[in-house]
This record gives structure tokens, sequence and C-alpha cells, in this order.
């Protein structure tokens, strides 16, 4: 299932100023992988992920993707790259002033050379995809929050991208909701083939989508773990790790011993 | 004081149909040495309760250091008021190496003492507090306006480099956005414009009218409202006005977008805000300000006309000629000058000050009241450097 390395971190410090919030990450995204960044609230997953999407300058080491380093080539090649991106907002972030059609349509007639008709048909397919066919007229302010959320999946898949980042997809969905993004993550990683990597701490999603991930710890400041969340939840023995992979049981299970 | 006090308490703790028996604490020693502080009554937020000190000042100080015990079969009632006592003489033994035993608390008082402690503080989590030095104070002050400055200029230049795109034809923005804001910015003002200005050219017209009747020179009432609406009064008031109404706009639904992360939405996908947003803006507020600024001029002269006809018993075509003679074309020139550049300063502020705005809401507040108040200093700068180049300029 998984092929060539797609992203390599290697010895990414990051922060804001003198704040460094994680020392020393790496690791490495493989091409089909979906990629999971866990950790405790406020440990930089978000950070993490907007140095990973090029909204924020790492403090030191490196972003590459391929061959490329995604931080050290020149502005107009990074933002070439960042075509090639999806991005799931936290909230959506869709444009609150256009219709989901328009919100769709964007990326399209500025990237592509399509005549209307045919970035019509691309938007209704697309918004089809996720399960809202017929929402092309309304604004975002009009649809529920887990619709939101979809819409803003179809918008981030408009341009068929290389690698999809979901910034906490599951936050603030109900458990039905929530599992229904995850079964359609799924869907796209197999008949697409896109990379995906996801920030989030919902544990449900993590073990059910995850296959490759990284474990940031908000008290050592360094990643802490990688690899398959399943297999770290049967082999870690970091105690942080098994904590968190298992909602605190086994941690608070060994203090009252 | 005190008393007012103790009656609002009382009266309060009537209102819900209770009655404290007062929280009180006493001291004695067991025979193995331990210290027993005896808890009584109802340990209440609502009711007083002893403080820590009177602990400090009856055991500690008489040097008895023995462990601390609780007794509290005399307790009636607790909550946070016990918690915060209770923790608060955790510090103090602790400071002072006295072993404290919670054992003859409640069990629900032990469990939470026991939770209150669980996670011990993050070291450098609190945030840092006390007087700063003065010269710190000014260092880093004089180190926030560098950057602000830093960040302006970078704007302006943006906005430069994103305008000469526009004037290649090679600038991106939708334009049903572009037509939107060209009616919110135009057609949307007219009737504010138009009550302002024919108000101003009245004031114009009645402080002229009371001077120059005095010499019997009414007429030259149409030089006074022509003039001054024509070359300064028309393109400030609009100026003004768009400024607290386009220019906060542009801040709060920039600054919105901010906080939604649409901005960083366009980011990511290469379309840059200063096209996409700031350009629209400011293309849309330049074209409409002069023609705004026209049309304030003749509401202004129209509000001449009516003191010049009502108070000065001129006729119309009087007073109408007389305007046309006294206000030349470089005088509209240079109204319409004026209004361009303030369009451009409404539009940027607002922008400028949306785009740096923070996360929050109060954030968005904060850039919508800072775009106006930077608008109207603007305004009022422009004017006079605008005004003095025309003095040396001889025009």
């Amino acid at each position: 299932m998984t092929g060539e390395p797609l992203i390599i971190v290697k010895n990414l410090d990051m922060g804001y100023g003198d704040f460094v919030l994680m020392r020393d990450l790496s690791f490495t995204v493989n091409r089909g992988d979906i990629f999971i960044i866990m950790g405790a609230s406020g440990c930089g997953k978000s950070t993490l992920l907007k140095i990973l999407i090029g909204l924020k300058q790492p403090l030191h080491g490196e972003v590459l993707y391929g061959d490329t380093n995604f931080w050290e080539t020149d502005p107009l090649e990074r933002e070439q790259m960042m075509h090639r991106f999806g991005i799931l907002y936290q909230y959506g972030a869709l444009w609150s002033s256009m219709t989901l059609e328009e919100n769709i349509a964007l990326p399209l007639q500025r990237y592509t050379k399509l005549e209307e008709a045919k970035i019509k048909e691309i938007v209704s397919l697309k918004l089809s995809l996720v399960g809202l066919s017929g929402f092309e007229d309304y604004y975002p302010a009009e649809i529920s929050g887990g619709m939101k959320k979809r819409a803003a999946l179809a918008r981030a898949i408009a341009l068929d991208p290389n690698v999809l980042f979901f910034d906490e997809p599951s936050a603030g969905l109900d458990p039905i909701s929530a599992r229904l993004l995850d079964d359609l993550i799924l869907e796209l990683r197999d008949s697409l083939g896109t990379t995906i990597v996801i920030v989030t701490h919902e544990l449900a999603s993590i073990f059910a989508v995850g296959n490759n991930s990284v474990f940031l710890d908000v008290d050592l400041k360094t990643m802490t773990a990688s690899g398959d969340p399943k297999r770290l939840l049967a082999e870690s023995r970091e105690d942080t790790v098994r904590r968190f992979l298992t909602r605190g049981e086994e941690g608070i299970g060994e203090e009252k011993r | 004081m005190g008393s007012l006090m103790t009656d609002l308490i009382r009266s309060r703790n009537k209102m819900n149909g209770k009655q404290w028996a007062p929280a009180t604490l006493s001291f004695s020693s067991s025979p193995e040495g331990f210290n027993i502080v005896r808890l009584a009554g109802d340990w209440q937020i609502e009711n007083r309760s002893p403080s820590v000190e009177k602990v400090e000042e009856s055991l500690l100080v008489g040097g008895r250091t023995g462990r601390i015990v609780f007794d509290t079969s005399e307790l009636k009632t607790w909550d946070s008021s016990l918690l915060i006592f209770l923790v608060r003489l955790r510090r103090l033994c602790s400071e002072r190496g006295i072993d404290l035993g919670f054992e003859g608390l409640p069990q629900g008082v032990k469990r939470l003492m026991k939770l209150a402690a669980a996670v011990p503080e993050r070291e450098g989590a609190r945030k840092k507090q006390g007087k700063e030095a003065l010269l710190d104070i000014i260092g880093a002050k004089t180190i926030v306006f560098w950057h602000s400055t830093v960040e302006m200029v970078d704007f302006l230049g943006e906005a430069f480099v994103a305008f000469g795109r526009l004037l290649r034809g090679r600038a991106s923005f939708r334009r049903s956005d572009f037509v939107l804001l060209l009616h919110e910015c135009g057609g949307q003002a007219l009737p504010i414009v138009s009550l302002i200005s024919v108000l101003v050219g009245l004031i114009l017209a009645f402080v002229g009218a009371i001077q120059l009747k005095m010499f019997g020179a009414q007429i030259f009432v149409a030089d006074v409202v022509g003039i001054g609406m024509v070359r300064i009064m028309g393109a400030i008031m609009t100026g003004i006005i768009m400024a607290g109404r386009t220019g906060a706009a542009f801040a709060a639904q920039i600054g919105t977008m901010q906080v939604n992360e649409e901005i960083d939405a366009l980011k990511t996908l290469g379309i840059s805000p200063m096209e996409f947003l700031v350009l629209p803006r400011m293309a849309a507020l330049i074209v409409m300000m002069p023609l705004l600024c026209l049309y304030a001029d003749l509401m202004g002269i129209l509000g001449g006309l009516v003191v010049g006809m009502g108070m000065l018993d001129l006729s119309m075509t009087e007073y109408l000629n007389r305007t046309r003679e006294a206000v030349t074309i470089t005088y509209l020139w240079i109204g319409l000058f004026h209004s361009a550049v303030f369009g451009m300063l409404v539009a940027m502020a607002g922008c400028l000050r949306g785009m740096q705005c923070g996360r929050s809401a109060s954030a968005v507040g904060e850039a919508t009241t800072s775009a106006v108040v930077t608008s109207i200093v603007a305004i009022v700068v422009a004017t006079a450097v605008i005004t003095f180049a025309c003095q040396v300029l001889g025009i």
C-alpha cells in the first residue's frame, strides 16, 4: 500500500520568535499514506501543519517534497507546489461571501483553462462526492457545520490534489458525521491514490484511517513515536504514547497500583 | 462598610431560605504531639470563613511543628471555600516543612484535593507579571513601532505592485466582486453624502452670510460656498464619510476573513489576498470617490442656494451665475485630486488594518476602530500636504 517517500521532514524546529514549540522532528510520509499528526492539545500539531502547507516558516530544518526543499526553494516554485495541495481547514474556511459553487469553482477558474460549463459540471461532481448535490447556490452561512466541512472538502479536492491536508477534520462533528468523513477520507485515498495528512486527536479516527503517524510530546517538546498507530498501540513502550492511545486508561491504572 | 457586607450576606442567605452556622476553627494538641485543627459550622463561600493566617498565628508562630491533622466531626457543610483554605494551608506547610495529614477530612474533600494536585503547574506556563522597568517598556514599544512601520511600508509596496499589475491588465480578481464593491462604495453612499453635503453648504452659507450682510456684499456668499465646497470641503466630507462607512467595512470584512482562516485558504491556493481582496477595494474607492466628491460639491452649492434665496433674497440665476464666475476649473481639479487621494488612503487604511487583524472577535473590533482612526489622520495629513504644495506651486 505504501509507495516511495513523498514528504520528508528532517530535524525540524518550530516555534514563535524565541519560543521553541517542538524540536528535532524527523519523519517521512510515503505516497498513498494516511499520515496522522497526533498529540495533546497545544503541542503544536496545527503549527506543524502550517509549516507543511507553506503558511509558516520553520525555525530550522528541512521539509522536502520529493527532491525539492520546500522552504529553501524560491517563492514562485513554492507557490507552484502549493497548487498541488488540497487543504481542509479546521472550520472549513469557505469564503463566506461566495456560494458553494463559486467557492469550488474559484481554484478551477484560476488554474485550469476549462470553460464555464465544464467547471460547473466538475463543481457538481465534487459536491455530489461529498454528499451535497443540489447545494450549489447556498452560502456557507446557510448550511450546517458538518455540511460546511464537507463543502470545504469538495473545494480541497477541486483540483485533484497530490496531497490532502486535514486540520482536525472531526472537530465539532457528531459521531456519525465524523464516521462518514472518515469513510470519505479512506475512499479518496483508495480511489484517487491521494496522500493524506491529518492533524487530529480523535482516537476513533486515528485507528480507523491512519496507517502512519507521528506523536508529538508536549512536555518533552519533541516527537516520541512514529509509525502505524495500531502498531504503536500494540508495541510502543513510551508511557505518554500509550496513555494517549488508550485514552489515559493505562497511565492512570499504573498510578493507582 | 463591613456591616453593610454582612447585611448583604445575611439577606442573601435569607433569600436562599438558609441560615448558615458560622464557620469556625479551633486548635488543640493530641497526646501523640499532633496539632489538631477542628473545623466546624458551614464552610460556604457566602458565609464568612476563617483565614489561613489564623492557623499560622496560633500554631506555627508558636513553634509547634508537629504534624497537622483535622477533626471535622462538627463540620456541617462545605464548598470551595474550604478547598481554598486547604490549598493555602498546604502551600504554607510545604514552605515551612510541616507534615499535613488530610485523613480526617470528608471523602469528597480528600478527592478534590488530590485532583487539584494531580497536575502540577507547568514550568513557565504562568505569564510573567510584575513591574517592568521603564526602559524595557520604551524599548518594547519602539520595537513594536518599528515592526508596524515596516509592515505598513511592506503593505504599501505590495499594494503598488498589485496596482501595477492591474494597470497592465494582469491582476486577477472576480469582476462580480468589483461591481458589487462599486455599488457599495458609490450608490449606497449617496443618501448620507447628500445629507452631510447639503448641511455643510448651509453652514458655510450661514457663517458667510452674517459677516457679508454687514457690508451689503451678500452676493459673495456664492463665492464662499462655491469655492469652499469645490476646492476642499466636498472632498474632505466625502473622505470622512467614506472612512467611517466604507473603510471600517473593509477592515471588518477582511478581518473576519482572517479570523475564519479564509485568508489562509486563499494563500494556500496561491491566490494573493492583495490582488483578490485589496486591489478591487482600492480600485472601487479610487473610481467612486471623485464621483461622490463631484456630487457632494453640487449638493453643497444647493445648500448655499437655499440660504441665498431664503435668507438673503438673492434670485436663483443671480446666485448660480455668481457661483459659475467664482468657481474655476482649477478648483474643481484640485478638489477631485484630493478626493482620489483620499479614496486611496481610506481603502489602504481599511485593508491594511483588516490584513493585520488578529484571530479573535475583539481583534476585528480593534481593526475597525484603527482603520477609521488611521484613515482620518491620513486624510488630514494629506490635506495639509496638498494644500501646502498648491501654495508653493501657486495654484
